[in-house]
């Protein structure tokens, strides 16, 4: 049985990888995305020393890891599930002997580890050669942040299921589709890190599940979070993991009672 | 005429369907400003750790954020490529379009018609009000018809960049990932490109021209002198960006044979 399920990260990863030129203009893009917000927070910091308890050389690893995560956990799974519901096709899928919300984590997985190794990696070398990144030395920061970006994966996807499995409640999930992605961009400290938000928004945001998803882990690399540090930040997104279960659990039981295809 | 009847039609029967989904309208619209949001979020951030960026300070840029607003508003509303080639190339949408007689690219853009996104072009309009007040400029004869003229040309490139890249879907057959990141990579052109090395200002003004529809035409109404060629350039970049639109489309629609399902 598990076996099928390991399957489906193959499969994913098989029918990425048919579409790999793609991604070549993908890592051309975050690039080029680096480089901007690179020369923006140069420019902000003028003569300044640090900003936010950033100097300005962490600022630098910082975007360049952010966005470089990014090209690992970004999926749509939100989308596809709601295209599902949308014609009908997961009536097929509930009636089938899997867990419809397990497979579709199993196929993001197969994407995200595509997106590892065909994007990620390449533009973070890209990324080093053009900006003065400064990579962490210790091993400690290293494995740290290796295991936070696979619970950013699982958290950034958790997210996208709650968003695409709503579609069974609004019908026409388009807006808050879009709505999340860009909650998640800017609440997840990728645009701007938490701690330059104002004193009240980044006290908000430190009891929402974003944050998880890339500023804990680009503390971790930047060297801001260390050694017994790591283990904390760590234990927000295991516990974020864990809480975000709920609603997917409910609503995928909840969904099957609602279930009305519409047209298909 | 009988375009701007078509326009109407389409206009109608988006209400109907829009009619169906209430509360998704709204939905749209407040994600719609969210995402302009969180650029502007940015950049309040922004000047609350330093006064200036690259010499420009905080109204200037909110000021130019607002222009911003305006061209992209009117953009999304009426050019929506969004999901062309699914769509269109994968689900053979693109058969039933080029068997009509009204022209292809304009079917295309009529069917996705987004009317909420106008709210963006109110909003920024009312933001280059407030800074502009703020920063006490003067509203010269020449501020209203070259807001419109600019705001046209804008569009124009904006059109321009969208169509070439959506085209391409025409010569690949895998949906294309480039247009999602072109979205984030448009906002650059809205802080002052000095602050770039060389070659991103040269990307930014002369190869994916972002600056001409955000920090150039902005600095004519801010006097601006240094950029006031780069304003005045403006149409001129729209056109040629247009026609390149234009003729990678159809080069694109006759290359076009239909899908195999």
């Amino acid at each position: 049985m598990l076996g099928a399920y390991f399957d489906f990260i193959r499969i994913r990863f098989l029918t990425m990888l048919a579409y790999r030129v793609n991604y070549y203009s993908g890592i051309l893009i975050y690039t080029l995305n680096i480089g901007v917000n690179y020369f923006t927070w140069r420019a902000i910091y003028g003569d300044g020393e640090s900003l936010g308890g950033f100097t300005g050389a962490q600022m630098t690893t910082y975007v360049a890891v952010s966005w470089m995560a990014r090209a690992f956990y970004f999926n749509n799974l939100d989308r596809e599930i709601s295209t599902d519901i949308r014609d009908g096709s997961i009536a097929i899928q509930f009636i089938r002997p899997y867990n419809y919300v397990l497979v579709k984590m199993m196929q993001g997985l197969g994407e995200g580890l595509f997106r590892f190794m065909m994007l990620m990696i390449p533009g973070m070398l890209i990324a080093i050669l053009l900006f003065p990144v400064q990579l962490p030395t210790e091993p400690s920061a290293w494995a740290g942040f290796l295991v936070m970006l696979f619970f950013s994966f699982l958290i950034s996807s958790q997210i996208n299921i709650i968003t695409g499995l709503s579609a069974f409640f609004v019908e026409n999930n388009e807006g808050m589709m879009r709505m999340k992605r860009v909650v998640v961009d800017l609440f997840s400290g990728l645009i701007v890190p938490i701690t330059l938000f104002p004193d009240w928004l980044s006290s908000v945001l430190k009891v929402l599940p974003f944050q998880a998803i890339t500023y804990l882990p680009g503390s971790v690399f930047t060297g801001r979070v260390q050694g017994v540090g790591i283990w904390n930040v760590l234990g927000i997104q295991v516990i974020w993991f864990l809480i975000l279960l709920i609603p997917i659990v409910w609503l995928n039981h909840a969904a099957r009672q609602r279930l009305f295809v519409q047209g298909g | 005429m009988y375009y701007l009847g078509l326009l109407i039609e389409y206009l109608k029967n988006y209400m109907k369907t829009r009619l169906t989904y209430r509360a998704d309208f709204w939905v749209e619209v407040i994600s719609d400003l969210l995402f302009q949001a969180t650029n502007f979020i940015f950049i309040l951030v922004i000047f609350m750790h330093t006064d200036s960026l690259g010499g420009w300070n905080q109204n200037e840029v909110v000021f130019v954020y607002g222009f911003f607003m305006v061209p992209f508003g009117v953009f999304s509303c009426f050019v929506n490529m969004w999901g062309f080639s699914e769509r269109y190339i994968v689900k053979g949408e693109m058969d039933r379009i080029l068997t009509r007689p009204a022209h292809n690219l304009f079917q295309i853009f009529l069917e996705n018609v987004d009317p909420p996104s106008l709210f963006g072009s109110i909003i920024g309009l009312i933001i280059m009000a407030i800074s502009g007040s703020n920063l006490g400029l003067p509203f010269e004869w020449w501020t209203l018809p070259m807001l419109i003229l600019l705001t046209l040309s804008a569009v124009a490139i904006y059109t321009g960049i969208y169509t070439t890249l959506t085209s391409l879907s025409f010569y690949s057959d895998a949906p294309t990932g480039i247009l999602p990141l072109m979205y984030n990579i448009q906002t650059y052109g809205r802080y002052p490109v000095t602050i770039y090395n060389r070659a991103i200002q040269v990307l930014l003004t002369w190869i994916i021209p972002f600056a001409f529809v955000g920090i150039y035409p902005a600095a004519l109404f801010l006097h601006r002198d240094e950029m006031r060629t780069m304003a005045l350039l403006t149409p001129l970049v729209g056109v040629v960006f247009l026609s390149i639109g234009l003729m990678a489309w159809s080069f694109g629609v006759k290359r076009y044979k239909g899908a195999g399902s």
